[in-house]
């Protein structure tokens, strides 16, 4: 499901199924994205912040044409202690590895993996980021 | 060659192409005259071999390579490094004075992360700017990567460098009534494309830059966020659009002024080595 901002349109709620894991997307290219991401995180619960959140950062090809600080997307990262991934998608190998690095996160979340929490998860993808 | 106070007037008011230099190899001030004889000889050698530079008149192509001492920031920095082309028609009396056609120049103004770093038959002069036919600034190239085995790029600004620089010159000082600062952006994804131009008084725009700025001197990314976001919030205000999420490409002000493709043009004297600091920041990166 893809939505442009936060919070989703309360209507179809009753509609809507579980959801496992919330993506940021963050275009490197455009402030506002950053921008919106931020404001929209207020309205997520504190729960999903327990593994069930990621950011992508997208268009980092372009270096030239970055309006973010990749630093500030760091530091948000750490804030929400949520994962952050860099990606581009104008390309397709990097774009069907992301989605694969992004299904495979999905279904941990949702309980698919025997013996794996999102929770212990999010913190092994700390540790090595850390390092 | 001594430096010239008034050769640093010719920098201001022209439009220069900005490229990243590698360090040159075995490169020896003392062989300025030889270099320039080289170099003559390799563009004439080029015309011969018919690569067009100039269409129609017959031209002479006479090469100056001259050191502008005063361009540095330290004395770790290496004295700039001028060459110049310039023509004398054939047809046109001996009394004709010669017309420069394309200047380029290299230069490092508080380059000390790159020249820290390098072995010790290296010259580092990071940054270069050219000015004239690009057909010209191809053949200096290539003999200089030749001759020096270094590597010249085309050194683009990200509109987070846009925006530094933007916030920095808006809030410079300036004694004589001063131009607009002036952003340019360009909308993307759209089947037309659409610049919008943003124009403010310098003087709203220093007001603004002095409430942001904590510390005189000192520039911290967050002062230029909330600098940038307050003229995004203005904007929005009156025109409902987002200027967040177009690209920045170009941004003048009285001090310089400077497009994404790298290209700037440098007003004011005054601030001349400020703007030159911040561009050998910009090459050295590109080149790191």
């Amino acid at each position: 499901h893809l939505a442009t901002s936060l919070p989703l349109p309360s209507e179809r709620d009753h509609l809507r199924p579980r959801i496992d894991l919330v993506v940021f997307m963050i275009d490197i290219k455009s402030k506002y994205s950053l921008k919106n991401v931020e404001t929209s995180l207020a309205h997520v619960d504190a729960s999903f912040f327990l593994g069930k959140v990621c950011f992508l950062v997208t268009g980092v090809g372009r270096v030239n044409a970055c309006s973010i600080e990749t630093n500030a997307v760091c530091k948000l990262g750490e804030a929400y202690c949520s994962p952050v991934l860099f990606c581009e998608l104008e390309l397709e190998g990097i774009r069907v590895t992301t989605a694969q690095r992004l299904l495979r996160m999905l279904r941990i979340c949702a309980g698919h993996i025997p013996g794996v929490s999102a929770l212990s998860f999010v913190s092994l993808m700390r540790k090595s980021y850390d390092d | 060659e001594n430096a010239d106070p008034q050769k640093t007037a010719f920098l201001l008011r022209k439009a220069w192409t900005l490229y990243s230099v590698t360090p040159l190899y075995r490169f020896h001030r003392t062989r300025l005259r030889d270099y320039a004889r080289l170099l003559s000889a390799f563009v004439a050698a080029e015309k011969q071999k018919g690569l067009a530079v100039e269409v129609g008149v017959e031209l002479d192509i006479k090469v100056a390579l001259s050191s502008l001492g005063d361009l540095r920031g330290s004395e770790q920095d290496q004295a700039a490094l001028l060459v110049q082309l310039s023509s004398r028609s054939r047809a046109s009396s001996r009394s004709s004075e010669d017309k420069v056609v394309w200047s380029g120049w290299f230069c490092s103004v508080f380059g000390d992360d790159l020249s820290e770093n390098v072995p010790e038959d290296f010259t580092c002069l990071p940054l270069f700017l050219a000015h004239g036919a690009e057909s010209y600034t191809s053949l200096v190239g290539s003999w200089f990567q030749k001759t020096f085995d270094c590597c010249f790029r085309r050194l683009a600004i990200s509109p987070l460098n846009l925006s530094w620089m933007v916030a920095m010159w808006a809030g410079c000082k300036l004694d004589r009534v001063a131009s607009a600062v002036e952003l340019v952006f360009s909308v993307p994804r759209l089947s037309q494309p659409l610049d919008i131009s943003y124009a403010i008084h310098p003087e709203d725009a220093k007001a603004l830059w002095d409430t942001v700025q904590k510390t005189p001197g000192e520039i911290t990314q967050e002062e230029v966020d909330v600098f940038m976001d307050c003229l995004y919030a203005h904007f929005h205000r009156h025109f409902k659009i987002h200027l967040s999420a177009a690209k920045l490409v170009k941004v003048s002000t009285a001090v310089a002024s400077a497009h994404c493709d790298g290209i700037v043009k440098i007003l004011h004297s005054q601030y001349l080595p400020g703007v030159l600091m911040l561009l050998t920041e910009l090459a050295i990166s590109q080149i790191q």
